[in-house]
């Protein structure tokens, strides 16, 4: 009975990461785009661009790191397997 | 393979259990204070080589400290620079062998979180009193006073995960293609983790910067006249 709960929990991990991973990725995508879209129109930007542009990566990458984070809560310190 | 989250404990130091992390930290601690002590001990009007590279390191902070809350950097330059300085050496501790990032595990990194957490109250209540400080949880209007002290306690706890996040993340798939393939396999990937620990150390101290600059409401302050000669700066600080 144990060992289902061990199969869930390793395709929820996967399926965590897997998942969670989409949203982030197509949001660093465009937000990279539009940052180089303006870099290219205005080089002389370039500088506060790149920082907000860092930290705003930094930002939306939090969520892909939950999933994570909730994908090795899920693995290494589940409270369902004894 | 082990669990990111438990770690074992090196020796006891009376009734409290050390763990290997803790040891790491005191080591880098040591070297940066002992390194910054002897190095400030024979400070030159006309600097060496050395000391023109630590000067633009400053230098650089204060800049990033400038650009983020248009204000003098002078009261922050020690704590960010400092956060800078210990999350970069810790982060890439890892080069040495047989040493783990204690970034890598959540307790360094809570705390560390929890360095920045007490900042903004401190640096918040000094620049605008406590009743001033206790009014920017009101704004833009009392309904917002919840989501401000949930606000408050999230943010904090998303600079740890992402700290936490991205130095485990390196240093489990460093370990996961090590065992799998030993010999030059890993060192592209380590490559990329010296990358993202620079990146990170950089975040971690731009996001301190914005909170305290939020606390001490130097957010609200009119736009800072355009930076002036605008060089195309790299986006790390380092």
């Amino acid at each position: 009975m144990n060992n289902y709960v061990e199969i869930a929990s390793i395709l929820a991990a996967a399926i965590a990461v897997g998942l969670g991973s989409i949203g982030p990725a197509i949001a660093e995508g465009r937000a990279v785009a539009a940052a180089l879209e303006a870099i290219a129109r205005q080089p002389e930007a370039a500088g506060t661009l790149s920082r907000t542009l860092f930290v705003g990566l930094a930002m939306i990458e939090t969520m892909a790191i939950y999933c994570l984070v909730i994908a090795l809560l899920v693995l290494f310190a589940n409270p369902f397997t004894g | 393979m082990d669990s990111p989250l438990a770690m074992d404990v090196a020796f006891h130091l009376g009734p409290v259990p050390i763990t290997p992390p803790v040891l790491v930290t005191w080591a880098i601690m040591l070297v940066l204070g002992l390194g910054a002590i002897v190095v400030s001990r024979r400070l030159a009007l006309r600097p060496g080589t050395l000391q023109t590279v630590l000067e633009m390191a400053v230098e650089a902070v204060d800049d990033q400290v400038r650009g983020t809350m248009q204000a003098d950097p002078a009261p922050y330059r020690a704590l960010i620079g400092t956060l800078f300085l210990f999350i970069l050496a810790a982060n890439w501790s890892s080069l040495i062998p047989g040493v783990e990032p204690p970034t890598a595990h959540l307790e360094t990194d809570a705390a560390l979180a929890g360095i920045v957490f007490a900042a903004t109250i401190w640096f918040g209540i000094r620049a605008q009193g406590v009743t001033g400080w206790l009014k920017t949880f009101a704004e833009p209007s009392w309904a917002m006073i919840p989501l401000n002290l949930v606000e408050q306690v999230t943010r904090n706890v998303s600079l740890v995960l992402r700290l936490f996040g991205n130095v485990m993340s390196g240093v489990f798939v460093i370990g996961i293609v090590l065992s799998l393939a030993g010999l030059l396999v890993p060192i592209p990937l380590m490559a990329l983790d010296m990358l993202t620990g620079a990146v990170q150390a950089y975040i971690f101290a731009v996001l301190a910067t914005v909170f305290i600059g939020s606390a001490t409401g130097a957010e609200g302050a009119p736009p800072a006249p355009p930076e002036t000669p605008a060089q195309p700066q790299k986006g790390k600080g380092s």
